[in-house]
C-alpha cells in the first residue's frame, strides 16, 4: 500500500478535494516504507520494518485554518477527514499570514529519486550488509557499531487552485563507527545514496577500520589557529548550518548574519572567498531530489553563493509577498562546487596542518557571527612538511562558516553527504573537501 | 522522529527556526478528544491478544504496550497567533523474546487479528535476528504487579484548559515582553499527554498517566545602529505537572539580580524582564578570558549535570551500545569496580530518581515493568552506580532492573534512557548570596544557552541566559560573549560550595535524544545554585 502511483495517489486526492465545502483546501497524500538494521559490540542489537500512508488536508474559511489526518482510505473515511478539517477551520482563530493555496504549477521534469533496486531491499540485505561489516571487524580486533536505513517512499499534493505534484523517491544511509579494542583508536565512516547498487558496506567499513588502527594512541598538541584539511562530512555540517540561516525574513528583521548594520540585507554582497559557488538543483545526477517544494512551489536550479556573494535568500509565500519578492522553494540539495586535488594532494601540499574526519555536537554560540562550536572526533591527524606525522587527540573548535569560507585555500573534490534526518529526511549534500587556514581549536579533548 | 514530518507540521511558524526540534508524532484530532480515555477492561482484553499469540508461537518473554500520545502546541509570536497543533497517537508495541533474541512490532490497527499477526511477525523477527546472536538476552527478574495504575499528581490537566486561555496569555507575554523593550518574540506552550498501558508475560497490567508542559519565549532586542542583536530566552523550565506549573504563587520565587522560580513559573513576569534584559545584554562589557569562579544557577547548572553526570553514568553508553551515535562514556567499568574513582569533590552527591513529584521522569513503573525508585550515582565524590534496564542488570551484577526503560512511542523499541539524575543540595545552611559574598572574581551564569560535549563525555562548552561579573563579594554588572569550557572531572572536584534545600530547583528537557532510528525523551535535573573554582571562561565575541 504505501507507495501509490501517481494515478492512484491523484484518484484519492481528486475525490478528497472534491469533498470540500469550505473556501478552499489543500490535500498531501505522502506514503513510506522503511527498514532499518543496528548493529554495536559486533552483534546485530535491532533491526525492523515501518509502512504508513497518510492523508493530511487542511480545509480554510477566510484566513482560518484547520488541518486533519487519517489512515484510511475509503469514501467515507475520505469524506470524513475533510468535514473533520472543515470544523477546525472555523474553530480556529485567524491566522493573519495565511496565504491561499498556490495555482496549477508547472514542475520541470521528474528527477531520477526513485530507483528499484533500494525498493526492493530486503531484511535479507540488511542483515548481509550488517554481516560484512561486523566479520571484518571482528577477524582484526576491532569493535563495530552501525546502523544502515533504507526507504522507499512517495509524496504529492493537490488543492482547490488546480495545482497538482507527485514525486517519489528511495534512499539508503549507512554509517559505521570502528573502535580498536584497546579503546585508543576510532575510525567512521558515512554513505548515503538513492541508488542501493553504490552502497558497498564492506568496502566503507575498511575505510573505517583503518582510520581506527591509524588512529591508535594518538598524541596531545597545543589548541590554537591551524590550516585544516576538512573532509566533505566536516566541512558540509557547518556549512549546511550557514545555509539553513539563509531566511530572509530573519534577514530582513534585523536578526541574522545576513543583517547590515544600519538596516537591510547582506544580498548581493560579498561574505565569503569568491571561489565559493553554492547552489541548488533538483535535477543534479549525484543528489537528486524531487522537483517541487512541501509547499506546491516547482525547484529549479538557484544560486545560494554566487562567486562569494549573496545570491539569493530564502522567502516564505508570506514573507515574499509582503517584500515584493519571488517565494522560494525550500532547497532538496545542496551543491557546492569542487575542485580536482583529492585529499592526498592537499596532504602534500601542507606544511603544518590538521586532517579531520568529522565533526560531532555543533551547536550555535552566536547566531549573529554564526560562531559555532564542536568536536573532532573518529580520525584525527597531524600533518607535516606534506606527510600525515601521527594521530593526535580531538579538539573542540569555536568557528564560524563564514570565516571559514573567507580563509579558504584549496577546493577538492566533491562527495555525497546526508544533511541528516535519514534517507529522503533532510536530503543530501555534494560537498567538497576544503583547506583552511587559520581554524580555531580552543581547547584538547581526551574522547576517543 | 520522522525529520519530514517536523519540517511539515513546524514549518507553518517561523518560531520553528528558534525551537529545538520538535517530534510531532501523531495525527491532528479535535481538542476535545484529548480529554476522552480508551477504556483499561479494553486495553487488557487487547493486550492478553498479544501476549497469547506470541506465546502459542514460542515467546518466552512478551511484553505489550498500548500508548496513547496527545499533544498540544499553541506557537505565537509578537500579536500573532501562528500555529495550535492538537495530535494523537494511538497503537500498540509488541516486544517478545524468542529463540533467546529479542523481537519488535508495532501495529496501530487496534483490532484482535491485526494484533494477533503483529505478535507473530515479532516473534518471527526474533528468530530472524537469533541466527546473529552472539549471546541470548538474559533478563534480570521481575515479580508481576497484578493490575495496577499510577497517575502524575497534577492539579490541573492541562488539555481541559480552553485554548483561547493559552492563547492570551501567550499574546500578553509577547506584549510585555515587547514594551519592555524586545523587538521581537516567539512564545509557546508545548502540553504532553501519555497514556500508557504496559502488560507482560511477568503477570504485570499497569495503567499509567502522564502529564508535561513546557512554557517558553524567545525574546530578541537589536540595535539598528549597531547591526547587534542579542536574545534573552524564558528562564522556565519543562515539568512533569498540569497547568498549575503556570499560576505562580509568590512563594515560588526568589528574589534576586533578576527573579527566578521554583516550581512555578510567572511567564507574563519572566517576560517584562526579558524585554529590558535583552536591551542591557547589548550594552554589557564583553568579557574578558581567563580564570574565574562561576556561581550556576540551576536554571543552568541542569543542562551541564544532563551532560556531564546523565549520559556518562548510561549503562548502555558505557558497555558500547551507542557506539555509532551518542558515543560512549569515560566512566568505563573499572572506574565505578575501584571504588574509588573521585568524579567530583566531596560535596558532590548526584541521585537518580525515577520518583521526584514534578520531574519528567516521575513514572509509577518503566516501560518494561520495573518499579521506579531512587538510587545513589555519586557519593561524596565516588562514582557508586549508573543507570541500566533488565538485559544489563546482570553486566553490574544487579539482580533487579533500576527501571530506566523508555520508548517515546507505541511504535518505538523501548531502551535504556536516563532517569531524572540530581545534584543534592548542601548540607548547610546557605543562601545564593552566602556564595556570591565569597567569591573574589566570578561570574554568577542563569539560564540556560549553548552547549556541546565530546563523544565520551570529557571537555563541555557551555553558555548561558545572563552573566553578571562578581567582583570582591558583589555584582558589578552585566557581561556578554561568556563561554566555559572544562573537562567533566576537573570541573566536578572544583565544586567548592552548594546552596541548602531551601534553594533546590528543576530544569530540564524534553527533547533528549539518543538511538538509531533516533528516540527522544523528557527528563529533569535538579540542584540548588552550586560554585566551581578556576574555571576556564573564553570570550566569544566575533566579527564577519
Amino acid at each position: 500500500m504505501a507507495i501509490l502511483s501517481k494515478e492512484e495517489a491523484k484518484k484519492i486526492l481528486e475525490k478528497v478535494v472534491g469533498f470540500s465545502k469550505a473556501d478552499g483546501i489543500e490535500a498531501n497524500l505522502n506514503g513510506n516504507d522503511g527498514g532499518n538494521i543496528r548493529y554495536a559490540r559486533n552483534s546485530v542489537s535491532t533491526s525492523g520494518e515501518d509502512s504508513n500512508v497518510s492523508l493530511n488536508v487542511q480545509s480554510y474559511v477566510g484566513k482560518k485554518v484547520g488541518s486533519a489526518s487519517i489512515n484510511e482510505f475509503d469514501d467515507a473515511s475520505l469524506e470524513k477527514v475533510v468535514r473533520r478539517a472543515e470544523e477546525l477551520s472555523r474553530l480556529a482563530p485567524e491566522n493573519s499570514e495565511f496565504m491561499e493555496p498556490l495555482p496549477q504549477q508547472t514542475y520541470g521534469v521528474e528527477s531520477k529519486t526513485f530507483i528499484e533496486s533500494t525498493a526492493n531491499i530486503t531484511p535479507d540485505y540488511r542483515a548481509q550488509a550488517a554481516a560484512d561489516s561486523i566479520l571484518p571487524a571482528s577477524k582484526k580486533d576491532i569493535t563495530a557499531a552501525g546502523f544502515l536505513e533504507d526507504s522507499r517512499g512517495f509524496s504529492s499534493l493537490m488543492n482547490s487552485k488546480g495545482a497538482f505534484a507527485y514525486n517519489k523517491t528511495t534512499g539508503v544511509d549507512f554509517t559505521v563507527t570502528m573502535r580498536s579494542n584497546d579503546g585508543t583508536g576510532s575510525g567512521w565512516v558515512a554513505r548515503n545514496f538513492n541508488d542501493v547498487s553504490k552502497l558497498n558496506t564492506a568496502e566503507a567499513s575498511a575505510i573505517a577500520m583503518e582510520k581506527a588502527l591509524q588512529s591508535r594512541n594518538a598524541k596531545a598538541i597545543e589548541p590554537g589557529k591551524y590550516t585544516v584539511i576538512l573532509e566533505p562530512n566536516a566541512a558540509a555540517d557547518l556549512l549546511g548550518l550557514m545555509l539553513f540561516a539563509m531566511n530572509a525574513r530573519q534577514a530582513d528583521e534585523g536578526r541574522s548574519f545576513l543583517s547590515k548594520k544600519g538596516g537591510g540585507t547582506k544580498l548581493g554582497e560579498k561574505i565569503v572567498d569568491e571561489r565559493v559557488n553554492i547552489y541548488t538543483d533538483p535535477w543534479n545526477e549525484e543528489v537528486p531530489t524531487g522537483n517541487w517544494a512541501g509547499n506546491g512551489l516547482p525547484r529549479k536550479k538557484m544560486d545560494l553563493i554566487k562567486n562569494g556573494s549573496v545570491a539569493n535568500m530564502i522567502y516564505d509565500r508570506y514573507w515574499a509577498s509582503l517584500k515584493n519578492a519571488e517565494p522560494t522553494p525550500f532547497p532538496g540539495n545542496r551543491i557546492m562546487e569542487g575542485g580536482t586535488a583529492s585529499i592526498e594532494d592537499m596532504i602534500k601540499d601542507t606544511k603544518k596542518g590538521v586532517l579531520v574526519t568529522r565533526f560531532w555536537y555543533i551547536r550555535a554560540v552566536d547566531p549573529q557571527t554564526l560562531l559555532y562550536t564542536g568536536l573532532t572526533r573518529d580520525g584525527t591527524f597531524y600533518i607535516e612538511n606534506g606527510k600525515i606525522k601521527h594521530p593526535i587527540k580531538n579538539f573542540r573548535f569555536n568557528e564560524s562558516p563564514v570565516i571559514m569560507l573567507n580563509n579558504l585555500e584549496t577546493l577538492g573534490k566533491q562527495l555525497r553527504v546526508a544533511s541528516g534526518g535519514g534517507p529522503g529526511g533532510g536530503g543530501s549534500s555534494l560537498i567538497p573537501a576544503m583547506k583552511i587556514r587559520d581554524f580555531t581549536f580552543s581547547s584538547l579533548s581526551d574522547a576517543v | 522522529m520522522k525529520r519530514r514530518d517536523f519540517i511539515y507540521l513546524s514549518g507553518l511558524g517561523a518560531a520553528a527556526s528558534m525551537l529545538p526540534g520538535i517530534p510531532l508524532m501523531g495525527n491532528p484530532i479535535d481538542p476535545s478528544r484529548a480529554l476522552e480515555t480508551v477504556d483499561v477492561a479494553l486495553k487488557k482484553q487487547l493486550a492478553d491478544v498479544a501476549l497469547n499469540a506470541a506465546r502459542s508461537k514460542g515467546a518466552t518473554y512478551t511484553d505489550v504496550r498500548i500508548g496513547r500520545y496527545l499533544n498540544q502546541f499553541v506557537v505565537t509570536r509578537e500579536d500573532k497567533v501562528q500555529n495550535i497543533v492538537n495530535t494523537e497517537s494511538y497503537g500498540m508495541g509488541i516486544r517478545v523474546i524468542a529463540n533467546g533474541s529479542w523481537g519488535f512490532a508495532a501495529i496501530d490497527k487496534m483490532d484482535k487479528d491485526n494484533i494477533a499477526k503483529a505478535a507473530e511477525q515479532a516473534v518471527a523477527i526474533a528468530k530472524e535476528n537469533a541466527r546473529l546472536l552472539t549471546e541470548p538476552v538474559r533478563l534480570a527478574p521481575q515479580k508481576g504487579y497484578g493490575e495496577v495504575s499510577w497517575k502524575a499528581p497534577i492539579e490541573k490537566n492541562s488539555f481541559q484548559v480552553p485554548i483561547k486561555e493559552k492563547v492570551d496569555l501567550l499574546l500578553s507575554v509577547n506584549d510585555a515582553a515587547m514594551k519592555a523593550g524586545a523587538d521581537y518574540i516567539n512564545s509557546i506552550l508545548f502540553m504532553v499527554n501519555e497514556q500508557k498501558y504496559f502488560a507482560s508475560t511477568d503477570g504485570s497490567y499497569i495503567d499509567q498517566d502522564v502529564h508535561r508542559i513546557w512554557p517558553a519565549f524567545f525574546a530578541t532586542k537589536i540595535d539598528k545602529t549597531t547591526g547587534k542583536f542579542e536574545t534573552r530566552n524564558s528562564l522556565s523550565a519543562p515539568m512533569g505537572m498540569g497547568y498549575e506549573y503556570l499560576y505562580a504563587r509568590p512563594q515560588d520565587k526568589i528574589a534576586g539580580v533578576t527573579t527566578l522560580y521554583k516550581g512555578r513559573y510567572d511567564m507574563l513576569e519572566d517576560a517584562k524582564a526579558a524585554g529590558a534584559q535583552a536591551g542591557e545584554k547589548l550594552k554589557a562589557k564583553s568579557v574578558e578570558p581567563g580564570k574565574y569562579d562561576l556561581i550556576l544557577d540551576p536554571s543552568h547548572l541542569w543542562l551541564t549535570i544532563h551532560e556531564s553526570t546523565g549520559h556518562p553514568t548510561e549503562l548502555d553508553r558505557v558497555l558500547g551500545y551507542e557506539a555509532n551515535f551518542a558515543g560512549t562514556s569515560f566512566l568505563t567499568l573499572d572506574k565505578w569496580a575501584s571504588k574509588n574513582f573521585q568524579y567530583g569533590s566531596k560535596l558532590v552527591n548526584i541521585v537518580a530518581d525515577k520518583t521526584q513529584v514534578g520531574s519528567l521522569g516521575a513514572v509509577g513503573y518503566d516501560d518494561e515493568g520495573v518499579g521506579c525508585g531512587q538510587w545513589d550515582i555519586v557519593k561524596e565524590g565516588i562514582l557508586v552506580n549508573y543507570q541500566t534496564i533488565r538485559d544489563q542488570a546482570h553486566m553490574l551484577g544487579l539482580t533487579a532492573s533500576q527501571g530506566c526503560c523508555y520508548a517515546d512511542n507505541w511504535s518505538s523499541v523501548q531502551f535504556q534512557r536516563m532517569p531524572n539524575i540530581s545534584l543534592q543540595p548542601g548540607k548547610e545552611k546557605r543562601s545564593i548570596d552566602d556564595i556570591i559574598k565569597g567569591v573574589e572574581k566570578g561570574i554568577y551564569i542563569i539560564g540556560d544557552g549553548s552547549f556541546s560535549i565530546d563523544q565520551q563525555r570529557y571537555n563541555f562548552q557551555f553558555g548561558g541566559q545572563l552573566y553578571y561579573e562578581i567582583k570582591n563579594g558583589k555584582i558589578v554588572g552585566m557581561l556578554r560573549d561568556v563561554a566555559y569550557q572544562a573537562n567533566t572531572k576537573e570541573f566536578w572536584n572544583s565544586c567548592t560550595a552548594i546552596a541548602d534545600q531551601s534553594d533546590y530547583r528543576l530544569g530540564g528537557s524534553f527533547f533528549d535524544g539518543k538511538g538509531q532510528p533516533s528516540q527522544s525523551s523528557a527528563v529533569s535535573h535538579g540542584s540548588s545554585t552550586a560554585r566551581f573554582n578556576g574555571v576556564n571562561v573564553i570570550n566569544t565575541g566575533r566579527t564577519i
